[in-house]
């Protein structure tokens, strides 16, 4: 599909528009966060504890005193690189293993997907929760974890698209005029798995970031005081009856960016892939 | 693969102060100092006569200790199927039926937004308008503390049934109400939506055309002939969201203090406690292959063009 056809689809689907302005401001937020945010995320001022939101304070403070609207934009940075990294981290084995089993079937496709299904037969949370036991919680094994766990999803998805791909007649082509099949499945099946895998990554941008804050809030990701918005949640859960702002703010941005991201993937689905609908 | 993850059991039993002859004593007592082949070779015949182990940190058999959970995770589960079922497929079908109309965009929007809501965030904002500003429904646990409760069934709104207690009965309803509704809230979103566009599929066959030709009600046609049709897959959905309400439990279970298998997983690996994380993993297993069964039979029940050759 041409490019230009896809900025034009874009802009004529709302859901797609409203989904990349709301990631658009989170990102802009992210990178220029720290010259807005007015004071310093970890900075504690003890005479200002579990404050309402206030002028000074707009999202009010934390236990510590600390401002919850600078922890926040901090943490803008952390969920949208856990989410980067994640995504690359499931993307490029399961894109690798994908093709592979897809082009080559039986002797590669039955052991890669068994192992594939063993994994998904696991709820994702779960497994995650396991594999972040086995690393230690911290940060980038949350990333790693998250990672690991969605390295199925994109193996099927690209191996069913491969497989429908290596029919068709192109494919013969190349394979007639003696191409080889390293270049076979780089230069003329990969770049047509791409709309797939692009749609997909993005949906599982959002799925990532969930995922992780979830660990986050369960203890088992970044460690304190790290302004991660799940552990930023879970420290609130803790004030709930007196001062509910700490963790309703945190929770409210975890929504927005995972909304922004599977609002432009759905349009992204209807506009690249209507097939996957 | 569980032993792979580090971390002495023993150690973590002992605290840090423990010497090495009382840490090897441990060991010996857990059968920790044998092989691994050998420790697993133990645990799957143990498991064949019904014995899971005892459990590392507190001594009690884990079979005990998990059976205990696992039936608050299952009236924790069930209602939350229930809920998000028929929400999810009234939603859907009014939705197609409707298709375009306000309460379409609206419900549509709505469980867009329930897929991408943080559960954990939902739960803890729920428990603040309905147990802290509104005082009307309880924060955490399964039912109130002091009330007369003896186990008959180890499902509490069952038991109260049962014996006609209806102040028990209310009691753990009102237990019961916020997390079932906060653990059913992203798989009504999946199933809504799910209703929606299988529905919107068959609503557009010819049979559907002869049914409302023949002058039957538009009630009628929607539930008898166009949702039995639409059915197979909204069926699959539920039974594959059924490992997304396992997975949801855990955080479930933190936030409302539920006392169920979600959170004793949770607890048991960052313990080390191999023989309940194993248990609770087997347990896990066991459900999935239930699910999955049951879904099977049911297509068989609904529609009965899949039964004539058995090969579905």
């Amino acid at each position: 599909m041409e490019k230009v056809d896809v900025i034009r689809g874009l802009k004529k689907n709302k859901t797609a528009t409203i989904g990349l302005i709301l990631i658009a401001l989170l990102i802009v937020l992210a990178l220029i966060g720290p010259t807005l945010s007015p004071y310093n995320p970890l900075t504690p001022e003890p005479l200002n504890r579990l404050k309402g939101p206030s002028w000074g304070h707009p999202f009010g403070t934390d236990s510590l005193g600390r401002d919850i609207l600078s922890r926040i934009i901090y943490g803008s940075r952390i969920s949208i690189i856990i989410g980067l990294i994640a995504v690359s981290i499931s993307l490029v084995p399961g894109t690798i293993l994908g093709l592979l089993s897809g082009f080559y079937g039986k002797y590669i496709d039955e052991p890669v997907m068994r192992s594939m299904d063993i994994m998904l037969a696991f709820p994702a949370i779960l497994l995650a929760i396991f594999i972040t036991a086995i690393l230690g919680p911290s940060l980038l094994n949350t990333m790693v974890a998250v990672g690991i766990v969605y390295i199925p999803h994109y193996a099927r998805v690209v191996r069913s698209s491969v497989l429908a791909l290596k029919e068709q007649l192109f494919v013969e082509a190349v394979k007639a005029v003696g191409g080889s099949d390293l270049r076979i499945i780089a230069l003329h099946i990969f770049p047509n798995t791409l709309p797939p895998i692009i749609v997909y990554a993005t949906l599982g941008m959002g799925t990532a970031v969930l995922q992780a804050a979830a660990l986050g809030f369960l203890g088992l990701g970044a460690q304190p005081p790290t302004p991660e918005w799940g552990a930023m949640l879970s420290e609130g859960r803790q004030y709930i009856q007196n001062a509910p702002h700490v963790a309703a703010f945190p929770g409210l941005a975890i929504f927005v960016l995972v909304l922004g991201f599977n609002l432009f993937g759905d349009g992204l689905r209807d506009i690249l892939d209507p097939s996957l609908r | 693969m569980l032993r792979l993850i580090p971390g002495d059991p023993a150690h973590l039993l002992l605290g840090e102060f423990a010497s090495p002859s009382e840490v090897a004593g441990i060991r010996e007592k857990l059968g920790l100092d044998h092989s691994y082949f050998y420790q697993y070779f133990i645990y799957v015949r143990n498991l064949l006569s019904g014995d899971m182990g005892m459990s590392i940190r507190s001594g009690v058999p884990v079979f005990e200790e998990i059976f205990v959970r696992f039936l608050a995770t299952v009236e924790l589960s069930i209602a939350a199927i229930l809920i998000s079922s028929f929400i999810g497929i009234m939603a859907g079908v009014i939705s197609a039926v409707r298709k375009y109309s306000l309460f379409d965009y609206v419900s549509m929007v709505l469980a867009l937004v329930g897929i991408s809501m943080p559960i954990f965030w939902l739960g803890l904002m729920l428990m603040y308008l309905f147990s802290v500003k509104l005082a009307i429904l309880p924060m955490m646990g399964r039912f109130t503390m002091g009330l007369d409760y003896r186990s008959v069934t180890g499902i509490v709104i069952l038991d109260s049934l049962f014996r006609g207690d209806l102040s028990l009965f209310f009691n753990s309803l009102k237990h019961l109400i916020l997390p079932a509704f906060t653990l059913a809230t992203i798989p009504m979103a999946i199933i809504a939506r799910m209703t929606r566009s299988s529905m919107l599929e068959v609503i557009s066959k010819d049979y559907i055309r002869t049914a409302r030709a023949k002058g039957l009600s538009q009630g009628t046609v929607v539930f008898k002939h166009a949702l039995k049709n639409a059915f197979l897959p909204i069926i699959t959905v539920i039974g594959l969201n059924f490992g997304l309400l396992l997975g949801g439990a855990v955080l479930t279970e933190t936030i409302f203090s539920w006392p169920g298998l979600g959170r004793y997983v949770v607890d048991s690996l960052l313990a080390r406690d191999y023989p309940a994380v194993q248990g609770c993993l087997l347990l896990f297993a066991v459900i999935m292959v239930i699910v999955n069964l049951v879904v099977d039979m049911i297509y068989f029940y609904i529609d009965p063009r899949l039964r004539v050759d058995g090969k579905g």
